[in-house]
C-alpha cells in the first residue's frame, strides 16, 4: 500500500499525542466499539489526569473502563457509569469528577463539537436538577430550552471495521454507536481499525465517516478483554 | 425483582397486549425484556436499542454471539430481517422526534400524576441517567412494569415521588402483579386486576387514591 496521505501509522507514533491532563473523547457503548489497542497504549505510557468524554465508563476491565479502574481519569463526561463500580466508588470518594448528560443529548453535544457548532438547544431533563445545573436557558418561539454546550477534545479515538488510506471509515454493526460523532469532534482523530485497505476498495456509498475527519489510522491488535457475557 | 417467573411473564404478557403490528418499541432491562416472548406471530415490530439498532432480534445461540452486535446493556443480540444500524444521534433522533411508539421500563416509584423515578436509589451510587430521560419524556407511550410494593412492603405507586425524578408526567400505563392503572389527567384509573388479588388488597398497597373503571377486567392468564 502506498500510504499516499501518510495517515496510516503505528501505535507508537500516535502515542506522542497523548499527555497528562489531556481531554480524550472515545467511541464505544458499554465497551462495544472502543479501541482496545490505543487504550492499552495509554495505560502503558502512564498517561494520567485525563478528562474522558464518551457514552459511559464501560466495565472495570472492558473498554475505557480500564483507564478509570487504573485511576487515569480526573474527570468523566458521560451518560452512565453504572456498569463500572470503580467509577462510582471514585466519584463517591471525591477522586473523580463526573458530569452526567442524558445519553442522546451527550451524543448531540459531541456531534455539535464535530460539526463546528457551539451548542444545541434541548428540552430534555429540564425538570431535573442534575441536568439543568450551570446551564443557561434560552427562550425561542415562546418556549424555554436548555443551552447544552458542544464538546470537543484534544484527541478522539474510534474503533472501526475498515479504513482506507485516506481514513474513510466503515463500522461493524452496533459497534458504530458513538464512533462517527466522536470521530468528528477531536482536534486530532485516531482510528483503530480491523482492516486497512487501499484507496478505492471501499464503496463510496457505504463510507460512514469521510476520511476528512480522520488524521491517523492504526491497525488493531483486537479486543483483549473478556466480555461480561462470556 | 423478587417475583416468580410466572408473575414476571404475566406482566410481560399484559404489556405485550399494548404492542401492535408495525410499532417501534424500546424495552428496558429486566421484566420488559420478556415482552417479545408474548407477541403473537401476526405482530411484527421493530425493537429499538439506544446504541443504534432498529429491528433488534433475540439473543443468539451460545457460541454464535457477535461481540459487535449487542444491545444497550452490552449483551449479544441478533438483527431481524429489515433491521438496520445507525449512530447514537440517529437512535435518539427516533426517540425525540416521537418515532418510538412504546417504551416499556421498570421503576422504583411512580406518582399519581405519572411522574417516573427510576434512576437513583438513595444511599447507593449514582449510576447516571443513560437514555432513560429521553425515552420517558419523548416515547409516545410509556409503560411501567414493576412490583406493586418495594422489598420493605412500601407502596411504589405514590401521591408524590420521594426519589429524584427521571421525568415528570410521562407514564401512561402502570402494570404490577396486582393491577393495571391508566394515568389520566385526573389521576390514576384502575382498569384491571390480576386475581387472586382484589380491590381491597390494591387499595391497601397503593400509596395514593385512584379512580376505578366501571367494568374491571379480571385478567385470567
Amino acid at each position: 500500500m502506498k500510504n499516499v496521505f501518510g495517515k496510516v501509522t503505528t501505535l507508537e507514533t500516535v502515542l506522542a499525542f497523548f499527555h497528562d491532563g489531556m481531554s480524550l473523547m472515545f467511541g464505544g457503548f458499554g465497551g462495544v466499539g472502543s479501541p482496545p489497542t490505543i487504550i492499552d497504549g495509554i495505560l502503558e505510557k502512564g498517561i494520567r489526569n485525563i478528562t474522558l468524554i464518551g457514552n459511559d465508563t464501560g466495565f472495570p476491565q472492558i473498554g475505557i473502563g480500564r483507564l478509570v479502574s487504573e485511576e487515569r481519569a480526573a474527570k468523566v463526561i458521560a451518560s452512565h457509569i453504572g456498569s463500572n463500580p470503580f467509577a462510582g466508588k471514585m466519584m463517591q470518594d471525591g477522586r473523580l469528577e463526573v458530569e452526567f448528560s442524558p445519553q442522546g443529548i451527550l451524543a448531540e453535544r459531541i456531534r455539535a463539537g464535530g460539526v463546528g457548532l457551539p451548542g444545541i438547544l434541548s428540552d430534555i431533563g429540564m425538570d431535573n436538577e442534575i441536568v439543568v445545573t450551570n446551564k443557561p436557558k434560552l427562550s425561542l418561539n415562546g418556549k424555554e430550552y436548555l443551552v447544552e454546550s458542544a464538546l470537543t477534545a484534544d484527541v478522539s479515538i474510534v474503533y472501526a471495521k475498515k479504513a482506507d488510506e485516506y481514513g474513510n471509515l466503515i463500522y461493524d454493526k452496533s459497534a458504530r454507536n458513538t464512533n462517527p460523532l466522536v470521530a468528528m469532534a477531536g482536534e486530532i482523530t485516531i482510528a483503530e481499525v480491523e482492516e486497512i485497505v487501499p484507496l478505492g476498495s471501499l464503496d463510496p456509498e457505504e463510507i460512514i465517516t469521510p476520511g476528512v475527519f480522520v488524521d491517523y489510522v492504526i491497525p488493531t491488535k483486537g479486543v483483549n478483554w473478556k466480555w461480561a457475557w462470556e | 425483582m423478587g417475583m416468580g417467573i410466572d408473575i414476571r411473564n404475566k406482566l410481560a404478557r399484559r404489556a405485550a397486549e399494548e404492542i401492535h403490528h408495525g410499532m417501534v418499541v424500546n424495552l428496558g432491562i429486566g421484566i420488559p425484556s420478556l415482552v417479545p416472548n408474548h407477541l403473537s406471530k401476526e405482530v411484527t415490530v421493530m425493537f429499538h436499542a439506544e446504541n443504534g439498532i432498529t429491528g433488534m432480534g433475540p439473543s443468539p445461540r451460545k457460541g454464535e454471539e457477535d461481540e459487535n452486535l449487542c444491545n444497550a446493556g452490552g449483551f449479544p443480540v441478533t438483527l431481524n430481517t429489515g433491521g438496520s444500524y445507525c449512530d447514537s444521534t440517529v437512535a435518539f433522533a427516533m426517540i425525540r422526534k416521537g418515532r418510538v411508539d412504546i417504551t416499556i421500563l421498570g421503576s422504583l416509584e411512580v406518582s399519581e400524576k405519572g411522574d417516573l423515578a427510576n434512576w437513583i436509589v438513595p444511599g447507593k451510587k449514582v449510576p447516571g441517567m443513560g437514555g432513560a430521560m429521553e425515552l420517558a419524556q419523548k416515547a409516545k407511550k410509556v409503560i411501567v412494569l414493576m412490583n406493586h410494593c418495594d422489598k420493605q412492603g412500601n407502596p411504589k405507586i405514590v401521591k408524590e415521588c420521594t426519589l429524584p425524578l427521571t421525568s415528570s408526567r410521562c407514564v401512561d400505563l402502570i402494570i404490577t402483579e396486582l393491577a393495571v392503572f391508566q394515568v389520566t389527567d385526573q389521576g390514576l384509573l384502575l382498569t384491571e386486576l390480576f386475581p387472586p388479588y382484589d380491590m381491597e388488597e390494591v387499595v391497601k398497597k397503593t400509596g395514593c387514591d385512584f379512580d376505578i373503571c366501571e367494568e374491571i377486567r379480571n385478567i385470567s392468564y
